[in-house]
């Protein structure tokens, strides 16, 4: 039988803002699937985001959603998480949000190791604002404030997270659709901070002006790109060149931050 | 029983008055001159199982406290003047998506990092027009370390009334100053808790005005799931650009407040019935006003003191009226001219108006408002 979205979504309140051939849609549907997966009680799970296209998509989903400002998902998610820790907190946005207004809140939250899940839906742009090149935008790509070529250096959102201090860190792409709700799911299952990076595409405001000359080329670019963290232990640096590794890319388990806080409750009451 | 008195500095009153109010969370950054309130708050709120985050900045801390308001707890937050400014941004998204919450604002010199660790009032526009777009506030002005406790108790009970967020502003020297306190009893001073929804999940809205200007709020994590956003929004709290549905909602936002400015208001009036001179002073400053007003009555000039507890809204009325009654109004500030516009706003011309603004971080002391109101024509 087909999996049943409507169960997740709000009625009424589609159709979404998403471009045609946008990946967001497939990464929401994967973050529905992993949700459906781990079973959790939609009342009992907020979902918080910032502002930009993937962060509307708290709008069209049924639990505790929270649409907060430009890049402060993560301090808002982490009040939710402090104030009410049996709640699962989920975070979503883009790479903009995450990693350039919202870069401090994004590494802090890693730092502290705090129980969330946050997927960060990268299509390397400023898709709502029109196609500004954000910390993500390749160096060279064109966007509507680069159109001599972005002079910029580009931040790997994983490798972010993991010199930060996120325990669980995975990556893979709106090509690997069926790999998004499997990572999720383990994001969701892990104690602490799970940073899940979904690579996507924004043909309207990158494909375009980048001569992509459909969604599909755009596609096929994330299969291309995309190696698995196995196979990439089996191929020469040169053989890696331009890729990205997919799959989990770090894992560890640290103290969780609301269990570390319980512990100073505990010391302050004199237990 | 007697009750429990201490020999209190300003920044603990403030953080026992929240502990008084029911606050179980504080998100806040280390910033002179409040950061006592913190410190304390890390403290105690793990004795009661409530919850202290040092966030990673102001932003962060102002963003901890709205989403910990929204799981249904009181939450505190307390900064300075370059922490306000910082926080703005998230004020108003409180104002907006109608989250309760209190803001501490210990106020020193500005712009910018001015003088930390000096005393000023020169937030006090900014506690009103501090955040973008049009929107209601809320703010109070205690003048002594008993007042910061029951004025901290008050912005609580305001911010779950009216689901909003309450700035409670006080000067440095206020803030540091060591005074007798008396704590009072529980139960002793009202607590307000916000109004919860009344109608079954499937039936709520986040902002229906079925239930008047002010709507319950439901917690994250009830049962009843409902979207938040900073985007103007309809009654169900989804987005809307409908012209009709964002003018309703802008308006009623502010009206929840006008309409209830007397329950709101708190002023304190010295020696004004018979007034020809009032001195306007808030914060610190209206002891310094004090003191002028017991001078000058023994000189035989009829002075009197109007001090406002509550800054905002604005005590349109009855400074109005005392325009009306007196020669002059003297607006003393330690600022260049804030509160003075408003004065100046509301008595149309009424009254001669005269301004001492001090902000080299040095209170105003009673010679200077003496000196001024031996000016008045």
């Amino acid at each position: 039988m087909a999996f049943d979205y409507d169960k997740y979504l709000r009625p009424g309140k589609l159709p979404h803002i998403w471009c045609p051939g946008c990946g967001h849609g497939i990464a929401m549907k994967g973050l529905i699937r992993a949700i459906d997966t781990c079973g959790l009680d939609k009342s009992n799970t907020a979902i918080v985001s910032g502002i930009g296209c993937a962060s509307r998509l708290p709008g069209y989903v049924d639990f505790n959603t929270l649409h907060t400002a430009h890049g402060r998902a993560a301090a808002f998610a982490t009040g939710v998480k402090m104030a009410k820790p049996e709640m699962n907190v989920i975070v979503v946005g883009g790479d903009g949000d995450g990693t350039a207004i919202g870069g401090n809140h994004f590494i802090h939250a890693c730092r502290r190791n705090i129980d969330m899940t946050y997927v960060i839906f990268n299509n390397s742009i400023y898709g709502m604002t029109g196609g500004q090149f954000s910390p993500c935008t390749p160096t060279g790509a064109l966007a509507s404030t680069t159109m001599y070529g972005n002079p910029d250096p580009t931040f790997d959102i994983s490798k972010l997270a993991i010199g930060a201090g996120a325990t669980f860190v995975a990556r893979t792409t709106a090509f690997h659709a069926t790999q998004i709700d499997k990572l999720i799911v383990e994001g969701i299952k892990h104690k602490g901070m799970a940073v899940i990076e979904v690579l996507d595409d924004c043909p309207t405001a990158y494909g375009r002006r980048n001569k992509f000359r459909s969604v599909v080329d755009m596609m096929k670019r994330l299969k291309e790109i995309a190696v698995p963290v196995a196979a990439a232990a089996k191929m020469t640096a040169e053989q890696l060149e331009g890729k990205v590794l997919t799959g989990v890319l770090y894992k560890e388990d640290k103290p969780e931050y609301c269990e570390q806080y319980a512990k100073v409750i505990a010391k302050a009451q004199g237990a | 029983m007697a009750k429990k008195v201490a020999l209190l500095q300003g920044n603990d009153a403030c953080a026992q008055g929240a502990l008084y109010a029911g606050c179980t969370f504080f998100g806040g950054y280390p910033i002179t001159p409040s950061t006592e309130v913190a410190e304390v708050c890390s403290i105690e709120l793990p004795k009661i199982g409530g919850k202290f985050i040092q966030m990673e900045d102001e932003i962060a801390a102002m963003a901890s406290v709205i989403g910990a308001a929204l799981t249904g707890a009181k939450a505190l937050t307390a900064t300075s003047g370059p922490g306000v400014s910082l926080k703005q941004e998230l004020i108003g998204y409180a104002c907006i998506a109608e989250v309760p919450c209190v803001i501490i604002n210990v106020m020193r010199g500005g712009p910018s990092t001015g003088m930390p660790t000096g005393p000023g009032q020169s937030d006090v526009q900014q506690a009103k027009w501090g955040t973008h777009g049009d929107h209601a506030a809320i703010a109070v002005a205690p003048a002594s370390v008993q007042e910061i406790f029951t004025e901290t108790v008050r912005a609580f009970n305001l911010a779950e009334k009216y689901r909003m967020p309450v700035q409670v502003l006080y000067d440095e020297i206020v803030g540091h100053m060591r005074e007798r306190i008396e704590f009072p009893e529980p139960g002793e001073l009202e607590i307000i808790n916000r109004q919860g929804p009344t109608v079954p999940p499937e039936q709520y809205k986040p902002y229906d005005t079925a239930f008047g200007d002010v709507p319950p709020m439901a917690d994250f994590g009830s049962g009843y799931r409902f979207h938040v956003t900073g985007l103007n929004k309809a009654t169900d709290g989804f987005p809307t650009t409908k012209a009709e549905y964002v003018d309703a909602e802008q308006r009623r936002q502010i009206r929840k407040v006008d309409a209830c400015q007397a329950d709101i208001e708190k002023n304190e009036e010295y020696l004004t019935e018979d007034a020809e001179v009032v001195i306007f002073a808030y914060g610190s400053i209206s002891r310094s006003a004090r003191y002028a007003v017991n001078e000058l009555r023994k000189a035989g000039i009829k002075a009197g003191l109007f001090r406002p507890i509550t800054l905002w809204p604005f005590p349109e009325k009855r400074i109005a009226a005392l325009g009306k009654q007196a020669k002059a109004i003297v607006v003393a500030e330690m600022n260049l001219g804030q509160m003075v516009l408003e004065v100046e706003r509301v008595t149309k011309g009424s009254c001669q108006i005269e301004f001492i603004g001090r902000v080299d971080g040095e209170p105003i002391n009673p010679g200077q408002i003496m000196d001024k109101v031996k000016e008045v024509k």
